[in-house]
């Protein structure tokens, strides 16, 4: 829920300037890096679109800060249980047999092949899917965090070193940009696999904590 | 659930709750509730004023150097189309005045020669609108510290509330970014007179907040107490736009 609020005001955050920059400064004066081909909710912003949005910028910037901080503060309590109660060592980080290119590719083309999960994977996570959610959980959201952090000019005047190693503020906003579209096919594609694989007995295993529900009740 | 669960349970609120308390109380004491720190988004805001003051307080805004100067200079939005302003600008602003009231030992009202004989700072920063735009200038002018000091602000204050001559336009910040070397009263960029389009003849630069807070064509400052007295108490004429009055991200 926090992401979808952060991704729905982020959208109306962009859509008052879709234009991207790199480096530290960046205008409708100077040559963009792309243009999103959408209209935007300032008229003076040249998108060739004949007309502008209604501006929310206000209240999308309100919330997307308060959900930051929520996100982050259940974020940072899930690493910290994760770390502790053996979530991470157990679910997340490859099985010890797991740990090579052979295993990688044929899970690859298992994938490909849309096989679906074979009963005992049905108790925990396979090699793609740890890889894909560490990859998440410590390198796409810390990046997230930071490269909004980076953007904020009074963090940059106490870390001036976090903007300056991503190129700039607007290689930041850029960064902020790429990385929450990552997230978002994240979801998707989660989303996706989820029904894939049977959305009533997955989501019961969520909620429950336990697998294979389905078999018990049949 | 058992009596010891609702025992344990009781005791997590309440220590949770005290903890809040608390917390609130500090924050209150040392000046870290925002003005717009009521409503839906208060929590957030409260949460990201506080903690930004207490990482930033000291810090110095990132200076640039002169190759960096954005080019060609951007000017975002349209000068006031008010007959006095007009009437100003046909008079090569001889006729501005900035006018130092409130909370000060000597009230004072400056033109913009009087200004420019004080005291100069001249820095290279990035000045970002919340937008997603930003360019990079060479800012001039006089530290707003100078003035307020030549005023004699008195030791109660806590804010200084700045008026656009467009007074629907009209902000504050704390003593924090007030007496901060870097907030200045801008009245030249990039070697040469500030532009109308960039806010001339006086603009307040505040380089660790975003552009809103930058309200240009000022003349009037006024040192508070109390935001409760201005507008509709939200410290700015931001929030019942729907922004925040804390713009440090």
């Amino acid at each position: 829920m926090c992401f979808l609020a952060l991704l729905g005001t982020g959208v109306e955050i962009v859509i008052s300037h879709p234009r991207f920059y790199w480096g530290e400064a960046g205008n409708v004066n100077t040559p963009a890096l792309f243009k999103l081909p959408i209209p935007a909710s300032r008229g003076s912003v040249p998108t060739g679109y004949g007309y502008v949005l209604p501006d929310q910028n206000g209240w999308s910037r309100y919330l997307h800060f308060q959900t930051a901080w929520v996100a982050v503060f259940t974020g940072f309590l899930y690493v910290i249980f994760s770390f502790f109660s053996g979530h991470l060592r157990r679910d997340l980080l490859p099985r010890k047999g797991d740990r090579s290119w052979r295993v990688f590719y044929s899970e690859i083309r298992n994938h490909l092949r849309f096989q679906r999960p074979s009963e005992e994977e049905a108790w925990s996570y396979n090699l793609l899917q740890r890889l894909t959610y560490l990859i998440v959980i410590f390198v796409l959201f810390p990046l997230v965090i930071w490269t909004g952090l980076a953007m904020s000019p009074a963090i940059a005047s106490t870390f001036p070193a976090t903007v300056t190693v991503l190129g700039g503020q607007q290689s930041a906003r850029t960064i902020h940009f790429f990385v929450s579209v990552f997230l978002f096919l994240f979801l998707l594609i989660h989303v996706l696999m989820i029904c894939l694989a049977g959305l009533k007995s997955r989501m019961r295993a969520m909620i429950t904590g336990r697998a294979g529900a389905d078999k018990e009740l049949a | 659930m058992n009596r010891r669960k609702l025992i344990t349970t009781g005791l997590a609120a309440a220590a949770g709750a005290s903890g809040l308390a608390i917390a609130g109380g500090l924050a209150k004491r040392y000046g870290l509730i925002p003005p717009d720190s009521l409503g839906p988004y208060g929590p957030g805001e409260t949460l990201t004023y506080a903690a930004q003051r207490i990482l930033t307080s000291h810090s110095m805004a990132r200076e640039f150097s002169p190759s960096e100067i954005s080019k060609p200079p951007f000017a975002n939005g349209e000068p006031p189309k008010t007959e006095a302003f007009q009437r100003l600008q046909a008079g090569g602003f001889a006729d501005w005045r900035l006018a130092v009231d409130g909370m000060v030992a000597r009230p004072a009202s400056f033109s913009i020669a009087e200004l420019k004989s004080r005291p100069s700072r001249s820095q290279i920063t990035h000045l970002a609108c919340e937008e997603g735009w930003s360019y990079i200038a060479e800012w001039k002018g006089v530290p707003l510290s100078h003035i307020l000091d030549a005023a004699g602000i008195l030791p109660q204050a806590k804010y200084v509330v700045y008026f656009s001559i467009d007074r629907q336009w009209w902000d504050s910040v704390d003593m924090a970014d007030a007496l901060h070397p870097q907030t200045l009263i801008a009245y030249g960029m990039n070697g040469a007179e500030l532009p109308v389009g960039n806010g001339g003849p006086l603009r307040l630069r505040v380089p660790r907040q975003l552009g809103y807070k930058n309200v240009k064509y000022i003349t009037r400052l006024t040192v508070t107490d109390n935001l409760k007295r201005f507008g509709d108490g939200l410290g700015s004429s931001s929030p019942a736009a729907g922004y925040a009055w804390y713009a440090g991200i």
